[in-house]
């Protein structure tokens, strides 16, 4: 009687053989894990981002007797552009809302008020580059300025493809609507674009305000 | 999917994502347009005077706005996917940390400990110099 180990039914098949394996996957509705797999794609971009903070962290002192931070950088035009993406993040906040309460209109509304603050923060962002670049503090003049370019280029880049993400989406909002997808490709994308205004956090604290105390 | 089945499947796996609500967009940016005011404040006016308490006060203020839009914009809460995201984040967070203070540890005592005998070298020093 107790010489075979009981296994439980479950776990048998039809004709009574162990199953090592259940006879039906659970069920994972399409796009179940959509969200937790992006969060890690969120976290893996924050390493890149952890890198660069760490390489002006140890360059950003090195100006190679070229400018510094307090002869190059214009803090009211900095906090014009950080307001730029903190309301482009309040206006994607009620694009969401308006998203859960399925109107269309509204929410598209609300996505081309983002993506016009994001454009405003893009343009003031390239027009700083500019000046720099137009007054000699090109990436190549010190260790300083590399690791500058490096850090603030990459965050643009990113809210460049933001841009981008956010006129895909708004397209294929208008074509097939709110449908579970779209919300679900809106979600993930509200999650980028506010951990993007996470990342300006610490661009404004440690390279714009820090730079200007050295 | 039904709706019932779409409703059914959020409760089981607790994976719909938190929601805000107006009222809470609006205190996470009231909160965020405070936290940043202060800073750009502080360094304009220059008004706390030793540069070196402004840099720890500033850095206290974003570390206070990363956990607002974490909470408030972000959703963050230790139930979302099962409590998966708040550990994806905290194993994000201690390699943040590993990253920027062993680089900036070990950059600094390697200049501080380079820079003065590279300085001090002089060339009769140098002619020693395997």
């Amino acid at each position: 009687m107790a010489s075979a180990p009981t296994v439980d039914a479950a776990f048998l098949d039809k004709d009574g053989n162990p199953l090592f394996h259940l006879e039906h996957e659970p069920h994972h509705p399409e796009g179940s894990s959509t969200m937790l797999g992006f969060w890690i794609y969120l976290m893996s971009d924050c390493l890149i981002f952890a890198c660069l903070f760490a390489t002006y962290a140890v360059l950003g002192g090195n100006y190679a007797a070229g400018p510094g931070p307090k002869d190059l950088f214009d803090l009211p035009l900095v906090a014009l552009n950080t307001a730029m993406l903190l309301f482009s993040s309040i206006t994607y906040g009620f694009a969401m809302l308006a998203m859960e309460k399925n109107r269309v209109a509204a929410t598209q509304g609300w996505l081309a008020i983002t993506g016009l603050f994001g454009l405003a923060f893009l343009g003031i962002e390239l027009y700083e580059f500019a000046h720099l670049i137009h007054e000699g503090a090109t990436p190549m003049r010190s260790g300083f300025l590399s690791a500058f370019f490096a850090l603030v280029g990459t965050h643009g880049l990113h809210v460049t493809f933001g841009i981008i993400w956010l006129v895909t989406l708004m397209a294929q909002v208008a074509k097939k609507g709110l449908i579970p997808a779209n919300q679900r490709r809106l979600m993930c994308l509200s999650m980028f674009w506010h951990f993007l205004d996470v990342v300006w956090i610490g661009v404004f604290t440690f390279v714009y305000l820090m730079g200007m105390l050295r | 999917m039904s709706a019932h089945g779409h409703s059914h499947h959020d409760d089981h796996h607790g994976q719909a994502p938190a929601h805000g609500t107006f009222g809470s967009y609006m205190i996470g940016f009231g909160l965020s347009v405070i936290l940043t005011a202060i800073p750009f404040w502080l360094v304009m006016t220059g008004v706390l005077g030793d540069p070196q308490l402004t840099a720890f006060t500033i850095m206290g203020f974003a570390v206070v706005q990363i956990l607002v839009h974490m909470i408030y914009f972000l959703h963050m809460n230790t139930r979302s996917e099962g409590g998966w995201t708040m550990l994806a984040l905290i194993f994000t967070i201690v390699l943040v940390v590993i990253t920027l203070a062993g680089s900036i540890w070990v950059m600094y005592h390697l200049n501080h400990n380079m820079m003065p005998q590279m300085q001090d070298m002089s060339v009769h020093d140098m002619s020693q110099m395997p």
